[in-house]
């Protein structure tokens, strides 16, 4: 599972140590004067991309089908039911049922419900802190700065899931309790990443000029910083969601995250280990909750990607 | 450079006096404090005062933090009540058969990671590229407990080629006499390390590709082999030494899930044991001796960076 906050092509080597980009190249991010605009032209960039066309069609669908499908296709999703435990797929249960008895496609929309809800929220939650951290100390700069980020460094260097382990033990885990937990490891790379964008962005004309007239830090930040900052956030955000989703499905299948009868679509793979494990081919107990995790989370990464050439060629263009 | 050495460490110092503030915090979190997650919900207050006192959990945060970093620094990492062993021994007992895992598993990533993110970059845009990087995405996006999972129902239910477990025993001998139980751990551990490398490695080689220097080896007739092989490869090989450096945390998440799903008997599975048994000497210990091993990493990908990219250093 490759979460290290921003993994892949987001992965940072030691980025406080890297040489600053060429100047040029910071040159051409220009403020944003007319947001609006700035919308439109990355909304056309992004349409062009027919695979994250796709992707948010994918999104779309994953939630009608995880919030509005219980209404169409009823299930007891709270009650066991064992005179059907473990029930093949076809007829009357489309993707057969569970070692407790639980239809297979009503889990999928109660899990997938815990899982998007808690994704998206761990997501925000995440973003806004390591957002307004990684802002506030980059524009402080300084020993102010040295020491928050050698917080950042700190947090980043105790292995994640050891920790999150930990609090899913300590805090009873519930969806509410699971976005703090999630988010409390996920902000750190956030702020790290923010507060390098801010290095840049504070030295610009406009943001002394805030300085100049008489205006706050506070000021400067919720107005220039983060506004110009905000493609690398939402780009770090639409990750975030689906790294969160991950961690929980990671949770849930260590038994460690939302207490049954309610599941997400980790939760309803670790039954599934069990009973393979015994040799048994029960193979819808894997497949449609790792397909489910595996397709959104596609999804969600290649928005990423597309948000990011967006921002990017909008950069570009001028 | 003795200076960004020097600069480098007491930042490494200060990062672990905080991770050692943090870890200590953590014990505090546990419901009605360590005692009552030990003795369990029915002890009395006064057995919990009792013990509290014993432990020196009564103390201030401050008094208890340097006994127990005095602990530590003479090899004393706590004791498990529940498995009646010192911490110490039980990751003596474990840690050699995860870091086999990890190490086998790291070094299978890197062989398919390495030339085939450098494949991908020379022949970019084509539908290799492009077939190898769904893949990449694949790996991003699939947990590693899946990959274990769908491994276990091919090659074990769907065909009986490997065993659905891990080897077991003891000792790291009875784990290296059964290879055949290895290798489907092995593989599912690589799967998304693959996706992490051969990802980087691509972006690496295509910022190579355009630098200044590849440019003066071509203008000096240097054939594209050598271009590629002797210029390019081996400075994106330093970028991939320094980010395996930095990946200690993503490789002990991988290892825990492996063990789990497998039945591995190494420190990840020993951990999650201890998790479902709130075994908190278990947690603490384990978590701090993966932090240091973490930060030493961090600061040896950061000096061999340094070391490596003369530019890093007049920064």
């Amino acid at each position: 599972m490759a979460i290290i906050p921003g993994s892949g092509d987001r992965v940072e080597t030691g980025t406080a140590l890297l040489p600053e980009a060429p100047p040029g190249a910071v040159d051409t991010a220009a403020p944003a004067s007319k947001p609006h605009g700035l919308l439109r032209r990355g909304w056309e960039v992004f349409a062009e991309n027919k695979l994250a066309l796709v992707s948010l069609g994918v999104i779309v669908f994953m939630v009608l089908f995880c919030f509005v499908g219980p209404h169409i296709y009823h299930t007891d999703q709270v009650h066991t039911n064992l005179s059907q435990t473990l029930c093949p797929p076809g007829g009357q249960h489309l993707l057969g049922c569970d070692n407790l008895g639980y239809d297979q496609v009503g889990r999928l929309m109660v899990g997938g419900q815990t899982s998007l809800e808690v994704g998206v929220a761990a997501a925000i939650v995440a973003v806004l802190i390591g957002t307004l951290y990684g802002a506030f100390s980059g524009f402080i700069g300084g020993p102010v700065d040295s020491f928050l980020m050698r917080i950042v460094d700190a947090g980043l260097s105790i292995p994640y899931i050891m920790v999150i382990v930990i609090l899913s033990v300590v805090f009873r885990p519930s969806p509410l309790v699971m976005i703090f937990i999630i988010a409390v490891f996920y902000w750190l790379g956030v702020a790290r990443l923010v507060r390098g964008e801010t290095l840049s962005l504070r030295t610009r004309e406009y943001v002394q000029a805030v300085k100049v007239v008489g205006g706050g830090s506070t000021r400067a930040i919720v107005r220039h910083i983060v506004p110009n900052a905000i493609g690398t956030i939402i780009v770090q955000g639409t990750f975030a969601v689906a790294d969160s989703i991950i961690i929980l499905a990671g949770l849930g299948f260590l038994g460690l995250g939302v207490q049954a009868p309610a599941t997400d679509w980790g939760n309803m793979l670790s039954g599934g280990l069990q009973y393979i494990q015994s040799g048994t081919n029960y193979w819808w107990l894997i497949y449609p909750a790792g397909l489910a995790i595996i397709i959104t989370c596609i999804a969600f990464n290649f928005i990423g990607d597309a948000l990011r050439d967006a921002f990017e060629t909008r950069l570009q263009r001028r | 450079m003795t200076k960004f050495l020097i600069r480098r460490t007491l930042q490494a110092i200060l990062v672990l006096f905080l991770v050692t503030v943090f870890t200590l915090a953590l014990v505090h979190l546990f419901p009605g404090g360590p005692i009552r997650s030990l003795l369990g919900p029915r002890a009395t207050a006064q057995q919990v005062a009792h013990y509290n006192q014993l432990y020196g959990f009564d103390q201030p945060f401050y008094i208890q933090y340097f006994k127990w970093v005095g602990q530590i620094l003479h090899g004393n990492l706590g004791f498990s009540a529940k498995l009646n062993q010192s911490v110490t021994s039980l990751i003596a007992q474990d840690l050699p058969k995860t870091v086999i895992l990890v190490v086998l598993g790291t070094v299978v990533s890197l062989v398919f990671g390495i030339p085939l993110g450098l494949y991908q970059a020379v022949r970019r845009y084509t539908a290799g590229d492009y077939v190898l990087t769904g893949v990449s995405f694949l790996g991003y996006a699939t947990p590693t407990f899946f990959v274990g999972l769908l491994l276990v129902e091919w090659f074990s239910i769907d065909v009986h080629l490997f065993p659905p477990f891990a080897p077991q025993g003891q000792t790291v001998g009875s784990i290296l006499s059964q290879p055949r139980a290895l290798i489907l751990p092995v593989l599912a551990y690589s799967f998304v390390l693959y996706a992490l490398w051969s990802r980087y490695m691509r972006s690496s080689v295509m910022d190579n590709l355009v630098q200044d220097y590849v440019r003066t080896a071509r203008a000096k007739g240097a054939s594209e082999r050598r271009v590629l092989w002797v210029h390019i490869f081996r400075n994106s090989l330093v970028a991939i030494v320094t980010l395996l450096g930095l990946s200690l945390p993503t490789l002990v998440a991988g290892a825990i899930f492996i063990e789990v799903v497998f039945n591995y008997p190494g420190m990840g599975l020993a951990f999650y044991n201890a998790a479902l048994q709130v075994d908190y000497q278990v947690l603490l210990g384990f978590t701090l001796i993966a932090t240091l091993a973490t930060i030493v990493g961090n600061l040896l990908a950061d000096i061999g960076y340094a070391v490596l990219d003369p530019r890093v250093r007049y920064n």
